[in-house]
């Protein structure tokens, strides 16, 4: 698979940024030419993927999220969002539906269980003190922008 | 993100506009609570008619709004859901617990 585009950025942990960084990635991959809902899809897993990085990977502390995206020639969306923070202590509890670890912020605890439900593929990475990557992949159905009948 | 209220009879309704995220999340709680106080209602009617984004930061606002209401013997219900909020809503379980109308109208009927 041969990479088509390619875009990184990286800003401070606020929670401003959520907004900007969600409308970044849908109109970068709208170069796919998804459907409304795809691109719904996309924005809300990754406004979910970088409120996890900017609440629970720097907690009150300031520091830097990093977010690529990556379009392939099989009409793929790559999204990763990376945080140098503390780290995921145990990420397969993290990932169960309703698990928070601050549920006195009312968090959901639904925010990985919208990352995979929206995306067709997520990877989550975590070292403790090192910080957390998640990747996570969608294929746009019925893009032609790649369609070899053009 | 604007965030507007009306009241009928001892419902509260408010209509969210913009986004509902993590950023906006705790504003919309603090106004919802203040203004359910203000008007000394019983129930909240939530009109996501101007609403253009929402991810599960917005759930984690309606459980706990649906907490607080309950406690009181009141009720909310959301109306103006569009498909992909109901997708969210499916996902998360709330309408197991949160009836959607698909207007305020209707919605005040069954208050």
């Amino acid at each position: 698979m041969k990479i088509l585009n390619e875009m990184k950025m990286e800003f401070l942990n606020k929670s401003e940024n959520e907004a900007f960084a969600r409308v970044v990635i849908a109109s970068f991959a709208s170069q796919l030419d998804p459907t409304l809902e795809e691109i719904t899809d996309i924005k809300t897993a990754v406004s979910e993927a970088v409120t996890n990085a900017i609440i629970h990977g720097y907690e009150n502390e300031v520091g830097y999220v990093r977010v690529e995206c990556r379009l392939y020639d099989d009409n793929r969306v790559e999204v990763e969002v990376v945080d140098k923070g503390h780290g995921i202590d145990d990420v397969e509890k993290a990932m169960q539906p309703l698990y928070t670890s601050k549920p006195e912020l009312e968090r959901s605890g639904m925010g990985f269980t919208v990352m995979e439900t929206f995306m067709d593929e997520i990877y989550v990475r975590s070292i403790l003190g090192k910080g957390t990557n998640i990747t996570m992949v969608k294929y746009i159905k019925d893009s032609k922008k790649n369609d070899s009948s053009e | 993100m604007d965030v507007k209220y009306d009241k009928k009879t001892n419902s509260l309704i408010v209509t969210i506009q913009g986004d509902f995220d993590h950023h906006s999340s705790k504003r919309i709680r603090e106004l919802i609570e203040r203004n359910m106080r203000k008007f000394h209602a019983k129930n909240l009617v939530l009109d996501f008619k101007g609403l253009s984004f929402m991810d599960s930061s917005g759930i984690g606002v309606i459980i706990g709004r649906y907490r607080d209401i309950s406690i009181n013997g009141g009720k909310i219900v959301i109306v103006n859901v569009n498909n992909q909020f109901k997708r969210i809503f499916n996902i998360s379980g709330i309408q197991k617990i949160i009836d959607i109308y698909d207007d305020t109208e209707k919605a005040l009927k069954h208050m």
